[in-house]
């Protein structure tokens, strides 16, 4: 045994100086190496340029360990920084590491994940790199070329700042521990000198924040094992790679619950009910993982398995602003139907909407074009894609929600279902307003319940059946076993949008 | 002390809780109507109603406080 080797393994192994762990360990951080072996089904595999950097002794791996390990028994490629050392911070072999880990991810198409855990660049270094061919500009380069090809993942368990940012706002996903995690271009130091704002660094760019505000983040956790968890329950839906079709498990029931589909259903289109309701009785018990949890709550985004077959779900909920779509909903619906699409998982559409906000709020916001993207990306999505009508679906909600224009697969309604550009109480105000008006008072009850039952009438969902307009109505408490025949029949399903380089998006 | 705000833009057509009241975590104070849906306005705290600002038939704007919980 080389006794030189084995000294600089041990010591390249043990990170930074031991202050710094034990500041870590104050904050609930692990150790990188730990947070590795926490991550893979045995531990990191294979490591590269371990020795990055050995000839500066405080510099162990230049801050951050790059290689391959297992996850639910596939390859998956990994960076992840070091905090111990200089605060994760990058130089030009730390930059090097992940551009190389990165090429591997793209050579042999899997996935990459990034643990993310630094405080930007080292100015000292910067010309060696930040400007060059391989700088730090490469890393977002080739995040932005592996986007779509293989799953890319980041799990923030501490600062991600400046450039860095842009780490986690390339990837598919970002999980971020509450309390350590953060975002931010500037930190509140520089808000302060450079534009006289005083914040706190939560309030700015805390994991909170960005996962229920800004969008940025998409899974709060309390802790990091818990953030680990995610990352790997998450990958269990993914293929490795956009060639293959999403995972398949054994089926298993869903959850026994007290209540039947049918129950849970209000009669009154306009009160609101719990979406999660009846996406716990049509999925494999256990088997929702949630995207987007706290972040636009009136939409719901999550992965799932319908009888062990992977499917994507996008559901209004009504308890949550009406179900209403926003900017904010718009958006998140439109980042996960494309990450759905890249990666072979089918799309269900549960349909509850009173269509897109109105006012000046998010006519400023630009909620057409907002919504404008939720369009393209449902329709240009070549998955499968089943709509199902729950209860009202009005105006440019039918659209959103994969309506029978776009091309799903199926659009099934439930007996509930009510398909109009509005509903019965505004369609009434619309036509007759002025009718309704020339009335006595006495008179306008009368005449508005007549027209609200001739609306009614005219948009009755056997009349669309009928008209061609959905694929079936079917008894809410088939609807899971007809989804489960659906999907399957639909696995084959295998076409091009359309022939282009690239569409024009509405972004 | 926790403020209850309006998620969206629309009009108070139903207080539900009062001044005074214990309320839950979850538990609905308001309820909005908007879009022509109604829109359950809940607490998000554990606490006592200290005070509501708005009435029946106000419009209130999105983040505009319905009640403040003590």
């Amino acid at each position: 045994m080389n006794e030189t080797l084995e000294h600089m393994n041990e010591k390249v192994s043990s990170g930074g100086s031991p202050k710094y762990h034990e500041k870590n360990q104050e904050k609930g951080k692990m150790f990188v190496r730990e947070r590795l072996s926490q991550l893979f089904d045995d531990d990191l595999n294979i490591e590269d340029a371990f020795f990055a950097n050995c000839m500066d002794g405080s510099l162990p791996a230049d801050g951050v360990v790059t290689g391959i390990g297992k996850v639910n028994g596939e390859q998956v490629c990994v960076m992840a920084n070091d905090s111990t050392v200089k605060a994760g911070s990058w130089g030009a072999r730390t930059v090097e590491k992940i551009i190389r880990i990165q090429e591997t991810a793209m050579k042999l198409e899997i996935p990459m994940l990034y643990l993310v855990d630094s405080a930007g660049a080292r100015i000292t270094d910067q010309v060696e790199m930040f400007p060059n061919r391989r700088g730090a500009g490469r890393i977002f380069h080739n995040q932005i070329k592996l986007s779509g090809r293989v799953p890319q993942i980041c799990l923030l368990f501490g600062p991600s700042a400046a450039g860095g940012a842009y780490i986690p706002a390339f990837c598919d996903i970002v999980v971020m521990v509450d309390g350590n995690a953060s975002m931010y271009l500037g930190s509140p130091r520089m808000a302060e000198k450079v534009i006289g704002e005083k914040v706190t660094l939560e309030e700015m760019g805390g994991a909170n924040m960005h996962c229920s505000v800004s969008g940025c983040g998409d899974v709060l956790t309390k802790d990091e094992p818990e953030a680990i968890a995610y990352a790997r329950n998450y990958l269990s839906y993914f293929p490795s790679n956009f060639r293959h079709p999403a995972k398949r498990q054994e089926p298993v029931r869903p959850a026994s619950l007290e209540k039947t589909i049918s129950e849970i259903i209000p009669d009154n289109q306009n009160a609101p009910f719990n979406m999660y309701d009846l996406i716990d009785r049509l999925i494999d018990e256990g088997s929702f993982c949630e995207i987007k949890k706290k972040f636009a709550p009136e939409i719901i985004t999550g992965l799932s398995r319908i009888d062990g077959r992977t499917v994507g779900i996008i559901a209004n909920q009504p308890r949550a602003k009406g179900g209403v779509l926003f900017p904010d909903s718009a958006d998140k619906s439109a980042k996960f139907m494309q990450l759905c699409d890249a990666f072979n998982i089918p799309l269900l559409f549960l349909v509850d909407i009173p269509g897109f906000m109105i006012g000046t709020k998010v006519e400023r916001a630009g909620i057409i074009r907002h919504g404008a993207k939720m369009l393209s990306a449902m329709s240009e999505a070549t998955v499968p894609k089943i709509s199902v009508i729950v209860r009202k679906a009005y105006g440019a909600g039918l659209y959103a929600m994969a309506g029978p224009a776009f091309e799903p697969d199926a659009c099934i309604a439930l007996p509930s279902a009510q398909i109009a550009v509005m509903g019965p109480e505004a369609a009434v105000n619309a036509v007759y307003a002025n009718k309704i008006a020339e009335l006595d008072e006495a008179d306008r009850p009368a005449f508005i319940k007549e027209k609200h039952e001739e609306y009614k009438e005219n948009i009755d969902i056997y009349r669309l059946a009928s008209e061609l307009v959905v694929d079936d109505i079917i008894q809410p408490d088939r609807l899971r076993d007809d989804l489960s025949l659906r999907f399957e029949a639909y696995s084959n399903k295998n076409v091009t949008f359309t022939e282009r380089k690239h569409g024009v998006y509405p972004v | 002390m926790n403020e209850v705000k309006a998620s969206m833009a629309g009009s108070v057509w139903k207080i539900v809780a009062q001044a005074g009241d214990q309320v839950k975590n979850g538990e609905d104070i308001a309820i909005l109507e908007s879009m022509k849906m109604e829109i359950p306005i809940p607490s998000e705290a554990d606490g006592t109603v200290k005070e509501l600002k708005v009435s029946e038939g106000d419009f209130v704007n999105e983040g505009d406080v319905i009640a403040i919980i003590e």
